[in-house]
């Protein structure tokens, strides 16, 4: 397996901070203290076996040596430098610093997201100012009632000659819209203050506040759980739209245990593995029910992305080591789009990720075309890849991205913007 | 001869006050509560200027405003604007208004753009 340049650099950090010599770690391991120094220098690439008994001694987890977790970190925060125009940062050193600090690194791709939140929340303050139909209806009240409040009052106090009737008339007028403007300011008060919490508006996107659930649940569901709605779960979270995304993707899981009934499911998977057509064909159920069912199982470890019509992820289960885009249009590449494009025809495709060492992943992907409103009703679309790992030596693969801006590949037909690695890496 | 004002807005108590105020000065007011009838009113009544009202039942004052200016024969008619928000005055302006006045405006400020706008 390929490793990332910088183990070594990785190893050494973690020796250091163990408190270990290099000689008794490398006669632990059963090489020469030279031969650990190159290593420990990026100057040699170091087997998995050796990172496997050097990951021991260390007491580390393998992964976390072989940088594994940290490809997702590096890809964050590469997008994270792609945000800020012109970008100062060191693309080509975003390995480095995810190795030697992996706190500051983690700390600068969380503080790129809080900014990116409070973005959003900004906007939707302004769209909400500028847009909201009850905010502009009560002001607009408060205005013509004042409108009217300030000429007849002036007609009032300055016409010396007026009328009785005209004056008693303009009494009534301006009493009855004293009252109006009462009403309408009132109106306006307590709509300003019903202060809807943070949450509710906008400050996480619902759609994050949803995935981070997911993330710390493992994307795990018992059927058990699935039929009883998970609703403290669910009334946990803190925006109503957050809720209500929870609710339609809870209700979609339950009804896919339905269909797909664990105790069968898992015999079946046993005899098919995660293969979606034959799954569906046992079951009678259709492929994307089924590679909905597989993405929340823990046994068969895949990532799931769902798209509409219109590409637009609507469902993104992370696989470790292929990374999402958290905002904007995937990969044009992808296996999905194909799918997308080629309703009914199962696409299985071997695919790399660009510049992170050739990782290789097994996507299956399935487009499907659905009628909800019957003959005349609008046509909709939908997607769905599974992201397995691949198995060893499968063979060549297509190298793919997750979006342009953050995407190493050279020379892409697919590219839609440059790409912020191109000159730096 | 006497100057005639077709005023467009739709409440009743400001429009009864503004009819107060132009009248004094002179002028023949008439009016009208909602943009439907107002392309068929000018077209017949020819009046010297129009107040619009920009938020009305019916049409609003932005599409009466685009028609008038869409026919030759209203095409030149002096139209007055009454806006409640900073933000429509530009649609205004783009409308083809010759004049805006925001809410709550003074009397004396509708009686000087009036007499601005017709050069009496």
């Amino acid at each position: 397996m390929p490793l990332s340049t910088l183990t070594g650099t990785r190893l050494r950090e973690r020796r250091l901070a163990a408190g270990l010599r290099q000689a008794d770690v490398a006669e632990a391991a059963g090489i020469s203290a030279s031969y650990l120094n190159l290593i420990e220098h990026n100057r040699r690439k170091v087997s998995p076996e050796l990172i496997d008994r050097l990951a021991g001694i260390l007491g580390l987890d393998r992964a976390a040596l072989a940088g594994d977790e940290d490809a997702a970190l590096v890809e964050d925060l590469r997008a994270a430098a792609s945000r800020a125009t012109p970008t100062l940062a060191e693309l080509d050193r975003a390995e480095e610093l995810v190795s030697r600090f992996p706190g500051w690194a983690e700390l600068l791709v969380a503080l790129d997201r809080r900014v990116q939140m409070l973005e959003r929340a900004v906007e939707a303050l302004n769209d909400r100012m500028s847009h909201d139909p009850h905010l502009s209806q009560a002001l607009h009240e408060v205005l013509s009632s004042l409108s009217s409040v300030r000429a007849t009052a002036a007609i009032l106090a300055e016409t010396e000659d007026l009328d009785p009737q005209w004056a008693s008339r303009f009494h009534r007028n301006l009493h009855h819209d004293s009252e109006r403007l009462a009403a309408g300011a009132e109106a306006l008060v307590a709509y300003l203050d019903a202060g809807s919490g943070i949450a509710e508006q906008g400050i996480a996107s619902p759609q994050e506040e949803v995935e981070d659930w997911l993330n710390r649940r493992g994307w795990i569901f018992t059927d058990a759980e699935l039929a009883s709605g998970c609703r403290d779960d669910v009334a946990a979270l803190a925006s109503t739209a957050a809720r209500s995304l929870a609710q339609r993707l809870l209700a979609e899981a339950a009804a896919d245990a339905r269909a797909l009934p664990e105790t069968a499911f898992a015999a079946a998977l046993a005899v098919t593995g995660p293969d979606p057509l034959s799954l569906a064909d046992r079951f009678g159920a259709d492929p994307l029910t089924v590679m909905r069912r597989l993405a929340l199982r823990s046994d068969v470890a895949a990532g799931l992305v769902i798209c509409d019509g219109s590409g637009t992820l609507t469902f993104r289960k992370p696989a470790s080591g292929f990374p999402l885009p958290r905002f904007g249009a995937a990969c044009p590449l992808w296996p999905l789009y194909t799918a997308l494009g080629r309703p009914g025809q199962p696409v299985e495709a071997l695919v790399s990720i660009a510049g992170q060492g050739g990782r290789t992943f097994r996507t299956v992907a399935w487009g499907q075309m659905q009628h909800p409103q019957g003959l005349r009703g609008p046509e909709l679309r939908a997607a769905a890849m599974l992201i397995l790992p691949a198995e060893p030596g499968a063979g060549a693969a297509l190298p793919v991205g997750s979006s342009c801006r953050v995407c190493a590949k050279a020379e892409c037909p697919a590219r839609r913007e440059p790409s912020i690695l191109g000159l730096a890496l | 001869m006497t100057l005639h004002v077709l005023l467009i807005e739709d409440e009743p108590n400001i429009a009864e006050a503004m009819r107060f105020i132009l009248s004094r000065e002179g002028w023949r007011v008439s009016h009208l509560a909602q943009g439907t009838e107002v392309l068929e009113r000018v077209r017949a009544d020819r009046p010297d200027l129009l107040i619009l009202d920009l938020m009305l039942p019916g049409m609003s004052g932005l599409e009466i405003l685009a028609a008038l200016r869409a026919d030759p024969e209203t095409r030149a008619l002096p139209v007055m604007m009454l806006t409640a928000r900073g933000r429509d005055r530009e649609l205004a302006e783009q409308a083809g208004a010759d004049r805006f006045i925001s809410k709550p405006f003074s009397n004396a400020e509708i009686v000087a753009e009036v007499r601005a706008l017709v050069g009496r």
